[in-house]
Order: structure tokens, then sequence, then C-alpha cells
């Protein structure tokens, strides 16, 4: 046994509402630079749906993740190390940009510039990747709440596996929203397929991180996931993807798409694992056996022996109680209510998902029946075959017995705690009916409905001897990092090249750069900007105010020595301020 | 004249490619890239990429033969020299048509394809002049082979495996014909630009995926991004 922490986290499907809020804060946060447009390491997908990028689940086609062979060995679906070095120069599955979408902006300054005319001006959509006007034909969220689903659903790789049994119509239709982030999985394919051994699994929390300084941009790593969740920066030319927020776990904050969550559907937490094991269970003959397979990799945080080995295999005191603690341990392994997304491409995820209720809900509520009974929920579950076999494609390789199991523990919670809620006798039947004590039933409402802070988050700290430079906004880093190379530009070597930048600054820097642009992608004279945010208050370092064509105005004695075109700046003082306002 | 083009220029060229790549491996590590463009554009790409880069590596391997293999080494394993030079024309008319092809595919598509053209760099560009005309000299010399009769491995090849032992011929380089001279200097000067294009790539061949484990653990070390002050390097100036 050899016992690994793993930082995982579990959506209850049936709180999302698709607002997209974790995806905003995420991409303002991450990826909003130049080179990741188009990249959303959180995304939220309206299913049934194509997704993003468009059809990402069919691996026939995109080849990603793992296969059994028929000896029972694993290996990469896109292909052996050799076939991988023998395709190098051309990568054959890497989907193009359109696949994503091609992202843009619009042509603003027309608004405002346009002379006279007869009609309103318009600002015409601007492709970020070429400069050129453009028309608008997809989104990373196109068919968001099935926007144009008629002409598009079909397409979805998992409504094709039912697709004898379902003709998409509208009337039959039902819909819910799948917020996606990076896996994490304990068998990454993305890490097996990178030539360069750039994407590697933290020993301590099992983040998959790509090291930006020893990745070479081979992209195999963009075909090896079968999630698409490893992105291509198309002008650092380096792999880029989700970090589970790793400079906020290790601090003891949750991600920032968790943190700002509004359904607070998201819960974080440890699982410990045998690590010995994770191949052995990743090679299971048949896909549907992948989940139980995979909740077999799991260790139980209260056995003596799995604490004693942890122990040994220098894992925290803190950390263990944390597993203890951990709301995904409960959610996975306890209640048995969390399903891992497409276990048959064998990677071993670690974001689940508990699926949501509401399809089924919502069909009962339009009959009039009662939608909060058991037996009304239990008879629709059974009946209802198609949304359940949509779910099952997700989450159990098609196999609807688990998918059935937890929809009728959610509906059992919610007409056990209505009769609890309503002063009612409680009724020890439903949760027996579905294998739970009336105690268990109500923790697992405790954790699914009320879901309080402390409980959905149970992340203990990266550990405190290095506590100063885990700070998340690192800290040595102050304002004379302005000019440096997290502020962009093109040198010689192409953008981005030099030392990194430490992330929370550059992404400060970048944000920062984008927002205050007046061009449309790679902006010049970013370097000559101010970045606010790192602003103490103190002083007026140059380029906070415009430059002074004519005019005398007080130079401040204490600005940089700066010999850019900027370099007359105020004094932070009004006189300053008067000296900008002439040129506004 | 000849004493800097064919002794002086080649030890500058070697000393700023060595120097020059281990300054560019310890500070620029993140602008290491391959800085792939097959995002924007895959259908040429995928012709003409592997044409380009298969070929160039065996154009490698027959400048290794031609230049690094003494005469009399080939001679003494019974190749005679009409055979050799029968064997190094055709693979390196083969090679150096599919790398010349494949080049043209990759510059007409970088030149028209505006994503492309939009992500090249000036130095992608002179980079991009150099490398071709080098390619095109190199083809121009083989392709003469089959004409005239200049025995570069009496030549070129003595004076290249001397500039390594110290040992200096350049007036071998001095009877050679014109279009080898000029390819000889601007190969050299190829390499002095080296370490400063995206060219480093091909240090980075993935060789130790063969032998690695699949997947990598490491440890969260502390000198990784957002923990610290990052390392000492250049700053930019301007944009």
């Amino acid at each position: 046994m050899r016992v690994m922490a793993q930082m995982a986290m579990v959506m209850n499907l049936d709180k999302c509402i698709g607002c997209h809020t974790c995806s905003v804060t995420c991409k303002q946060a991450w990826t909003n630079r130049s080179g990741t447009e188009y990249v959303w390491f959180n995304n939220v997908e309206t299913r049934p749906g194509l997704g993003y990028p468009r059809t990402y689940e069919d691996q026939e086609k995109w080849r990603g993740g793992w296969e059994v062979t028929r000896r029972g060995r694993l290996r990469l679906k896109g292909g052996n190390r050799f076939k991988k070095l023998a395709t190098i120069f051309s990568n054959p599955k890497l989907p193009s940009i359109n696949e994503y979408y091609e992202p843009w902006t619009y042509d603003y300054s027309t608004l405002t510039d346009a002379p006279a005319q007869e009609h309103t001006p318009v600002a015409r959509p601007r492709s970020l990747i070429s400069g050129e006007n453009m028309k608008v034909e997809w989104s990373a969220n196109w068919d968001d709440d099935l926007g144009g689903s008629t002409a598009t659903a079909h397409r979805d790789p998992m409504l094709k596996k039912i697709a004898d049994k379902v003709k998409f119509e509208f009337e039959q239709t039902f819909m819910f929203y799948l917020p996606r982030i990076c896996e994490h999985c304990l068998n990454p394919s993305c890490a097996a397929s990178c030539p360069s051994g750039a994407i590697y699994k933290r020993s301590e929390d099992g983040i998959v991180l790509v090291d930006q300084d020893r990745c070479r941009g081979w992209r195999m790593c963009v075909s090896g996931c079968p999630y698409k969740k490893v992105y291509f920066n198309h002008r650092t030319g380096k792999a880029e993807k989700c970090t589970f927020c790793f400079p906020r776990i290790e601090v003891g904050i949750p991600t920032v798409c968790s943190e700002t969550c509004v359904g607070r559907l998201r819960y974080i937490g440890l699982m410990l694992y045998d690590a010995d094991r994770v191949l052995e269970a990743a090679s299971v003959a048949e896909d549907q056996d992948l989940y139980e397979a995979q909740r077999s990799v799991f260790l139980d945080p209260f056995d003596p022996a799995v604490v004693r080995e942890a122990e040994r295999a220098g894992i925290p005191r803190d950390w263990l109680d944390a597993a203890q603690r951990s709301p995904i341990h409960a959610l996975i392994n306890r209640y048995k209510v969390a399903l891992p997304l497409h276990p048959e491409y064998r990677t071993m995820p670690m974001v689940w998902y508990i699926p949501p209720l509401s399809p089924v809900v919502d069909v009962v509520k339009d009959t009039g029946e009662d939608a909060e009974d058991t037996g009304n929920l239990f008879a629709a579950i059974d009946a209802l075959r198609i949304p359940v076999e949509y779910l099952a494609e997700l989450f159990t390789a098609g196999d609807v017995a688990p998918v059935d199991r937890t929809l009728k523990k959610l509906a059992a919670m919610r007409s056990y705690m209505r009769d609890v809620n309503m002063g009612r006798e409680p009724n020890a039947a439903i949760p027996q009916g579905v294998g739970m004590s009336e105690e268990e039933m109500y923790d697992m409402y405790r954790l699914l409905a009320l879901a309080k802070y402390d409980e959905r988050y149970v992340i203990p700290p990266a550990h405190a001897e290095q506590a100063h430079s885990l700070e998340e906004l690192a800290t040595e880093c102050s304002l004379d990092y302005d000019g440096g190379p997290g502020m962009g530009g093109s040198g010689p070597f192409g953008e981005g090249s030099g030392s990194p930048t430490p992330i929370a600054v550059e992404n400060f820097q970048m944000l920062q750069n984008r927002q205050s642009a007046d061009t449309l992608a790679g902006p010049a004279g970013k370097a000559s900007r101010v970045n606010l945010l790192n602003w103490d208050g103190k002083g007026a370092p140059s380029g906070l105010f415009p430059p002074k064509s004519q005019g005398p105005g007080p130079v401040a004695p204490g600005s940089t020595p700066d010999t850019s075109d900027d370099g007359a700046t105020g004094s932070g003082g009004t006189g300053g301020l008067t000296g900008g306002a002439d040129l506004r | 004249m000849s004493e800097f083009f064919f002794v002086v220029f080649p030890y500058i060229c070697v000393t700023v490619f060595v120097v020059g790549h281990v300054w560019r491996y310890r500070y620029d590590k993140f602008g290491w890239t391959t800085r792939s463009s097959q995002l924007y554009e895959n259908r040429l790409l995928r012709i003409g990429s592997p044409m380009f880069h298969f070929g160039i590596l065996f154009v490698f391997l027959g400048h290794v033969m031609g230049l690094g293999v003494p005469e009399s080494w080939t001679s003494a394993v019974g190749l005679s020299e009409h055979w050799y030079h029968v064997l190094a024309i055709s693979i390196g008319a083969v090679a150096g048509f599919s790398t010349i092809v494949g080049m043209v595919i990759l510059i007409y598509r970088r030149r028209t394809v505006g994503p492309v053209f939009s992500a090249t760099t000036r130095m992608d560009k002179f980079m991009y002049a150099v490398l071709a005309s080098v390619i095109v000299l190199g083809l121009v010399n083989t392709a003469g082979q089959v004409v005239a009769d200049y025995n570069y491995r009496e030549g070129v090849s003595v004076w290249f495996r001397g500039i390594w032992r110290g040992a200096l011929y350049p007036q071998l380089m001095e009877e050679a014909p014109l279009s080898f001279q000029v390819h000889g200097v601007l190969a050299m000067f190829l390499f002095a630009l080296w370490p400063f294009t995206r060219l480093v790539h091909v240090f980075s061949a993935p060789l130790g995926y063969l032998t690695r484990p699949y997947i990598v653990y490491r440890s969260r070390d502390d000198a990784e991004l957002g923990s610290h002050r990052p390392r000492r390097g250049w700053e930019r100036i301007g944009s």
C-alpha cells in the first residue's frame, strides 16, 4: 500500500443554474491574457450539447485517454511512445482553433469615432487571432440553454450512443448544466503523452500541473487529454491547464470557481488512495466496472492501517484529519452519490459529479403530480429512461444501475426531508428503501442542502514551514515589477520569453494590460502602463498620468528615473491630475 | 580575407553557439519552445512540417557522413569514390528535395495564413531567410556535383574537421567553388544565430520520452511559480 493524498472536487449538478460565474471568475483570474483568449480552464456546458471543444467526448475521433488491450494492458489510445515521437512534427489529433472557437472582440471605437451618418454605427466583431473582421459562428458555449440545439444536438456524442431510442425533439427534451474543470486524474493521460515530461502530478496533493519551463510545445497533451482540458497558449507556445488554483489551495482557500459559485454546488476535500493499485484499477476489462474499480482504489481514512501507512508515507497529521472530514470522501464512499465523469477514459478522474435529479423532477411536476413524493419520483426515474441513460453515458460508461441508485437516494432525501420540514412524522421507511439510516440521510441533507462553507471546503494548507513564500500574492514582488517581463510584449524570441513571473502578479498585470489597451490584441506600449492593483498609493509612478504635451506642471521628484514617453508625471496631487485632464 | 571567413569566423560562431545556448537555457527556459502554429492552420502544416523536418534530419545525417567521416575511412571499408558519390547525391537529393519542398510550403503558409504571419517575429523572418539560403545553396552544391566534379571530401570536409582539431586549412576553402564557400560561411552564421531563434527546439528532441515512466510525480518545490521571486533575467525595454 502506497498512500497518497489527492485534492478532489465534487459538483452537485442539481444546484447548477448555469450562470457561468465560475467560468468568468476563473477566466479573470487565470486566462485573461493574449494567447489564452479561447481558453476556459472552467467551462459550463449545457447538456445535451456538443461541449467545448465541439464533440470532445468522441474518442474515436480525438483518441484521448487510455484503452485496454486484449491482453489487458493499458495503453494510450492515441498511440504508443514511438508513434507519438513519429508524429511530433505535425500532431494528427490536435483540435483546431475552430473546434474551440475563434475568439473575438468588438470594434468598439467605431461607436465613438464614426462620422455623422444616417445609420447608427455598429461595433463589428474582430477576430483576436487574425485581427480581421469575422462572422461569429461558434463559441465556448454556443448551445447554451439548448440554443440552436435542434440544429446541433444530434451531434452530441453521448446522445448518439442512445440515439436509436431518442429523437431529439423539444417536446421531450431535458436539460442540465455540466461545469467542467481539469479532472486532476490519478492516471493522467496528458502527463503520459507529454514527450518532454513537463506535466507532472504533485506528490503532496495530486494536482496535475504543467512545468512552464520544461514544456516545449509539442501539444501531445492536448491530444492525450480526453476531456480536452489542456490548452495550447498560441502566443507563448506552451501548454496551460487548470491548476486547481494551487496558490489558493496551498493557503487553505478554495479555488476561484468554487469560491464564487453562486449555487454553492462545489465541494473540495482530500481523498486518500493507494497509488500502487491505480494501474490495476484503470486496466479492468469492462468499461462499466471502472466506477467501482476507481472507488476501490480510495482508502478509508478512518481505518487504523491506512492511518499508519499514511503517516509512514509522510502525510501530515492535519491532512489525515482533513481526509477524515473530507466532503469528497463522504459523497463518494459514504453516501455513494457522486459519480466520475467518463470513467471509460480510464484516466481515473478526480472531479466527480452528483447527477441531477431535476430533469426527472421537472417531468413529474409538469404532469401535475406531487414532485416530492418518493413513489412518484421513483416511478419517474424508472420510466424516464432517456435522461437516466444519458446520465449513465456521462458518469458510468452507460451502466444505469449506479445512476438509478443515486437518483433514488436524492429523491428519497427530498421526500424524507419534506416530512421533517413540514413538522410531520418522518418516514423511516424512505431512507431504508435506499439503504440508508435516518441519521445518514440527515447528514447527507446537511452536506448537500445546507452546504455550510466549512463543510463544503475542507482544505488543509500546505505545510506552514514555508508559509511566507506561499502567500498568494508572492509578497516579495512589488511595484518594481512594473515594466518587468510580466508586462508582456514581444521580445526577439516571441511572446513571453524571458523568466517567468509569479502567477498572481502576472495575472494582475495581464488583466490590467487587457483592460486598459486601446488596441485589439497585443497592444503596443504596454510596458509604459501602470498597474494600479499593485500601486500602494504613495507617489506617482511614471505612466500614471498621460504625457503632457505642453504647459508646465510639477514633476515628481520621487518618480522613478524613467526615460519612457510617459516620464513626466505629476506629484500625485491635483497638479498632476489637471495636467492629465488637459489631454483627455 | 579568407583567413577571417574560414578561420576566425567559424571560431566566433562556434563560441556564440555554445555560450549562447548555455545563456539561453539558463535565462530563458520559458521562451524555449517550438512555438507551434498548428492551432491556427493544420492543412498545410500537416504536409509541409513532416516533409521539412524528416528531410532535414536526413540532411543532417548526410552532413555527419560527408563532413565528419574522412575519405580514407570509407575507402577502407571498400566503398569506392564513385559509389560514395552516387549514394551521397541520390540520398542527398531526396532529402534535400523533401526539405526544400517542405520549407516552401511552410514559408508560403507562414506568409499567407494571417494568424501565422502575425505570430512571426522579426527574428523568425531573419532566421528563415538565412536558413532558406543555406538550404538552397546546399541543394545547389548537391546538384552541382552531378555536372562539375569538385571532391568536397578532400576540400571542405578536411577544412571543417580541421576547425575542431585546431588545424587550419583556409586555403582548402579558397580552392572550393564559390557556392561551397558561401554555403559554409552562411551555415556558420546560422549556427551563431541558432541560440537566439526558435531553432533551439532542436535540442529539446524528447528522446527521454522513450525511457521515462508515463506518469511523472514531483514534489511541490519552493522554486515553483507563484511562490518565489523569479530568477534573474533580462528585462524588456519598450514593447
